[in-house]
């Protein structure tokens, strides 16, 4: 336990500055702003206990505002998220692997699984991400392409980095 | 209220939920309020600190595009002195002019962290307090109007961008000296909108647009940028203009921060006309 604690403290502490000081500054035609660091609250064990995975979404939220001047909106998007998050790993999943306690990442789920998981939770975290920045629904369809856009890329990052970084 | 606590207890995953997503809400209304919430900004000192030390290793690979754009101010500000040297042979001033007192102070500052991709966009400097930053300064550039200062921590400092749909500046036309509005317009990085410019004007493309006097944060005559389109929308009768921003937001690196050091007095003064 102690062991997975201090993988999931590095991992917390990479994701954040992998996120503000790289992918913040990935601009393709202005539009594009990926947002991997949720990758921490899919990683999550599934056995975590719930005011675990909700105060860790938080933090991990707030870390994200502090760096980035956006009071609230990321820790709103990752709270969301690690809510509804037992509600995803329950529809991409069987009952005897979340039982098992693994975690969830590509080696454990398989592709297709981690995929359907990964595009789910990132559709999710971004529209309340992109449409609480715009703060109103003025200039809908400008901020649907931002959004649909910027989830593409953050999906394909975090299947890259499952086959690079995650390996083992 | 034993069965209230049994039921809080039994949905504490969503009471949890609730009472999260009600803390990131408040916070994003307040802060929406023109933010003064100074812990949750990039302006304090673990968060710039973070900033400074990425800062400092991504300037080496700006080195050359640095050095070339110092050369070129330096150019052209040697330029303008000799101007003034000419005139002050032409007509030798004695006496030193009071009128003419430096009413602005510069101080030179980096820009450690800066987006141009959001709806509301910020800008953090390596200076803070310390170094005499001050809430309400004006921030420029070499080649324009950058924002103004916000919030201060002893060694760091931010503020809003020009791209900030909150930020607004009153910016005028060197032709015709018509002064408006100006506001980002939400979506390019290089383009702004200027507003309140009645239509009996004339306009042209490639205008120049510059601070106005009457800013109170800027000198007069900062370069904005110039106008590439403009247009009357149906119904109103001012002016539709779109303006092309001189300052890269991109690549912004060093700066000047603005300080009006009359801008107590000439507030206490205008502060005298409210309610009339």
């Amino acid at each position: 336990m102690i062991k997975g604690l201090g993988k999931y403290v590095i991992m917390f502490v990479v994701l954040v500055l992998v996120q503000v000081l790289i992918l913040n500054n990935i601009q393709f035609s202005g539009l594009i702003n990926p947002y991997v660091y949720i990758l921490f609250i899919l990683l999550l064990p599934f056995t975590i206990p719930g005011y675990l995975l909700l105060g860790l979404a938080f933090l991990l939220g707030i870390s994200m505002d502090i760096f980035n001047n956006t009071p609230g909106i990321h820790a709103g998007a990752t709270v969301l998220l690690g809510f509804l998050r037992p509600g995803i790993a329950r529809l991409i999943s069987s009952r005897e692997v979340i039982e098992k306690g693994s975690t969830p990442n590509m080696t454990q789920l398989g592709f297709a699984s981690f995929l359907k998981y990964t595009v789910i939770a990132v559709l999710i975290h971004h529209l309340f991400l992109f449409y609480a920045e715009a703060f109103s629904f003025g200039g809908f369809f400008e901020t649907f392409i931002r959004y649909i856009l910027s989830s593409i890329f953050s999906i394909l990052i975090i299947l890259g980095s499952q086959f690079i970084v995650f390996k083992n | 209220m034993r069965s209230l606590f049994r039921f809080l207890l039994r949905n504490y995953f969503l009471m949890m939920f609730l009472a999260l997503e009600a803390i990131s809400l408040s916070l994003m209304v307040s802060f929406n309020n023109y933010q003064r919430v100074t812990f949750f900004n990039s302006s304090n000192n673990i968060v710039g600190d973070v900033y400074q030390r990425f800062s400092t290793m991504d300037d080496y690979f700006s080195l050359g595009r640095t050095n070339a754009r110092l050369a070129a101010e330096n150019a052209s500000l040697r330029k303008q002195l000799q101007f003034r040297i000419m005139n002050q042979v032409k007509y030798p001033i004695n006496r030193p002019d009071t009128v003419d007192a430096p009413a602005y102070i510069f101080t030179s500052a980096k820009v450690i962290n800066n987006s141009t991709n959001k709806q509301f966009n910020y800008i953090t400097l390596n200076k803070g307090s310390r170094q005499g930053i001050k809430p309400d300064m004006g921030i420029i550039s070499a080649d324009g109007v950058v924002g103004v200062i916000t919030n201060v921590s002893p060694n760091y400092s931010t503020g809003l961008s020009l791209l900030n749909k909150r930020f607004s500046i009153s910016a005028k036309i060197t032709n015709n000296n018509y002064s408006g509005s100006l506001v980002w317009d939400g979506e390019h990085y290089n383009m702004a909108e200027l507003k309140e410019i009645p239509f009996h004007v004339i306009v042209n493309v490639g205008d120049s647009v510059v601070t106005s006097e009457n800013s109170g944060i800027f000198p007069e005559g900062i370069m904005i940028g110039k106008i590439t389109k403009f247009d009357v929308e149906s119904g109103t009768n001012f002016y539709n203009i779109k303006v092309e921003l001189s300052t890269n937001f991109k690549t912004l690196k060093y700066i000047e921060v603005v300080q009006n050091t009359k801008s107590a007095e000439l507030k206490k003064l205008e502060s005298n006309n409210v309610g009339e």
